[in-house]
């Protein structure tokens, strides 16, 4: 296959994903921006007040990052995984197989779904937290490159837990019994500043909590961690799972005999 | 010249221990119709899914028009098109989607790839549900669906595993029609299928696999010829309480108003009716009893050990 033709392969695949979600936007774009809105009046309007401050902003302001890079986590992963195990459930994956696409146009289609998924939802989410609160913008360029790595990030580990599923249990377990524990320890609520010593070293075992930081940092100027190190750990996790998922397909695990 | 396709000694063990294919060396020339043949559990679908890339082989080898599918992969996928037994593509998804998605895999431009779903759909007679989510069509629309998804890029080899399973005969027919031009345009065919009298109708050569081996491949021609007796059914105008000596014919009466006949291929039949106006029968109409390439196919099958055969 030319250049030319990889790339019409992978816009056919991203395409397609972006279809995909949008179709079914009751199911995908619109929980996200009810939940969030219940966060904001529960913990931002109630007892945010009660609350006050958490590291000089109004704890409205200081919770906004993290709720918007939660549905970016959720979402750019619940896509990746729901679309390629239902594509090995239907067999439609092997549409793909049985054409010359190369693996790595495969992947990063699917990815693309992800990352596009998980953007759309960051923004629904942005839009609502407007009727809350208004938004700062410390640095745009941190805040997007940010959210558009842990977007990708998500989106591969989604993959991966899609070519290992063997059944609809398999897609929920990680989701619930790892990714929302990760990100709801992962500072969205609070700073780590305010755990013990002890509390705050196992926090930093916690990749999420790099990539809240960073984010939040991008908004208000202020993060626990040092940005240097979010982005190491993004990239660096980044490039581990892209290499693993590359082995898979090639290997050809869980969608080849 | 390169065949279309050329299997080397091709060899399939699942992770299970079970053996599927215990070596199987096959050609297809181009420009043939191909009926691949054997039981249920031959190997005839691992065979189409190794050509397809779909099931990793444990030897041997296989070229798609020269293009070895572990070397060259991309080419030789270039040059294939794949209908499969079961249903496979995104059900809900409209079907001009997933026409043209297909199209997009093989890197074919999007508006070039609607302009070529559109030219299938139609010629398959799915132009009118190309907005239909694909799980609301009917099992032959369906059917036909794949078959439009498979020659979207238009490849030089398309194989059919069952295409026909579960469609009316009207549409069967329709579909027929369509492979033979298809295959007049110069498309190599294989074809398997259950059906033998498809497999008769529509093929120029026949291989046959069971246990997962090779235990014919040869010309349809060829194969029929080797067949010494035929069965006929036949029926006749007035009820018969019993039936006449008939010297030199296995005659046998079914029912008061048919007769089964068993006939030798080097005789001829016009002394069995002379035979018959003598005793005042006359015949209204006569059949074969089973597909003459059933008869073989049992036979070979049979042949070679396999008692549970559905063919």
């Amino acid at each position: 296959m030319t250049p030319q033709q990889k790339f019409t392969a992978f816009r056919t695949i991203l395409t397609k994903e972006v279809l995909r979600f949008a179709r079914i936007w009751i199911q995908t774009v619109l929980p996200p921006m009810i939940t969030t809105a219940l966060y904001f009046i529960v913990f931002g309007n109630l007892i945010g007040p009660r609350i006050g401050e958490m590291d000089g902003f109004v704890y409205m302001d200081f919770i906004v990052p993290g709720l918007i890079m939660m549905s970016v986590i959720t979402h750019s992963y619940a896509n990746v995984v729901s679309s390629f195990y239902g594509s090995k459930f239907q067999r439609h994956i092997e549409e793909m197989l049985v054409a010359p696409v190369p693996n790595y146009v495969i992947l990063t289609g699917f990815i693309g779904g992800g990352v596009a998924r998980g953007l759309t939802c960051g923004i629904a989410v942005t839009l609502v937290s407007l009727f809350f609160t208004s938004l700062n913008v410390y640095n745009l360029w941190v805040m997007f490159s940010m959210i558009v790595l842990t977007a990708i990030l998500f989106s591969l580990a989604g993959f991966i837990n899609g070519v290992y599923a063997k059944s609809f249990d398999d897609i929920s377990i990680i989701p619930t019994f790892v990714l929302t524990p990760l990100t709801y320890l992962g500072g969205i609520f609070y700073s780590i500043n305010m755990l013990p010593e002890f509390w705050q070293n196992v926090s930093l075992a916690n990749p999420i909590l790099y990539m809240i930081n960073a984010f939040r940092y991008g908004f208000l100027g202020i993060s626990d961690i040092r940005l240097a190190a979010s982005y190491a750990i993004s990239i660096a996790f980044i490039a581990l799972l892209y290499g693993f998922s590359i082995l898979l397909l090639r290997r050809g695990y869980g969608i080849r005999t | 010249m390169t065949s279309a396709l050329s299997i080397r000694d091709l060899k399939k063990t699942y992770k299970n221990g079970h053996v599927a294919l215990k070596g199987i060396s096959l050609d297809v020339a181009r420009g043939d119709f191909f009926a691949l043949l054997g039981p249920n559990g031959a190997g005839k679908s691992t065979t189409i899914g190794i050509i397809a890339t779909l099931i990793n082989k444990s030897g041997g080898e296989v070229s798609i028009f020269g293009h070895d599918i572990e070397s060259d992969p991309a080419a030789a996928k270039s040059c294939l098109g794949l209908v499969p037994q079961e249903i496979n593509f995104n059900q809900f998804e409209p079907v001009e989607e997933i026409v043209a998605n297909q199209a997009g895999y093989y890197g074919i431009p999007r508006a070039e790839a609607f302009a070529r779903a559109e030219r299938y759909l139609r010629q398959l007679g799915l132009w009118e549900k190309r907005r239909t989510m694909a799980r609301t069509l009917s099992g032959g629309m369906k059917r036909r669906l794949m078959i439009a998804r498979a020659l979207v890029h238009e490849p030089r080899l398309l194989i059919l595993d069952e295409p026909t399973a579960g469609v009316d005969i009207e549409i069967r027919r329709s579909m027929w029609q369509f492979l033979r031009e298809i295959n007049a345009a110069g498309t190599t065919i294989i074809l398997t299928t259950h059906y033998l009298e498809e497999a008769e109708s529509l093929c120029r050569n026949v291989a046959i696999i069971d246990e997962g081996e090779l235990i014919e491949n040869t010309s349809t021609r060829q194969l029929l010829n080797t067949l010494h007796m035929e069965t006929f059914i036949l029926d006749i105008d007035n009820p018969l309480e019993r039936l006449p000596e008939l010297p030199g014919y296995s005659v046998r009466l079914i029912d008061e108003c048919t007769l089964e006949a068993d006939i030798s291929r080097d005789r001829a039949m016009n002394q069995l009716f002379q035979d018959l106006s003598a005793h005042d029968i006359k015949v209204l109409s006569m059949r074969n009893k089973t597909n003459r390439l059933e008869q073989l196919f049992m036979r070979l099958v049979e042949g070679n050990g396999n008692t549970g055969v559905q063919a």
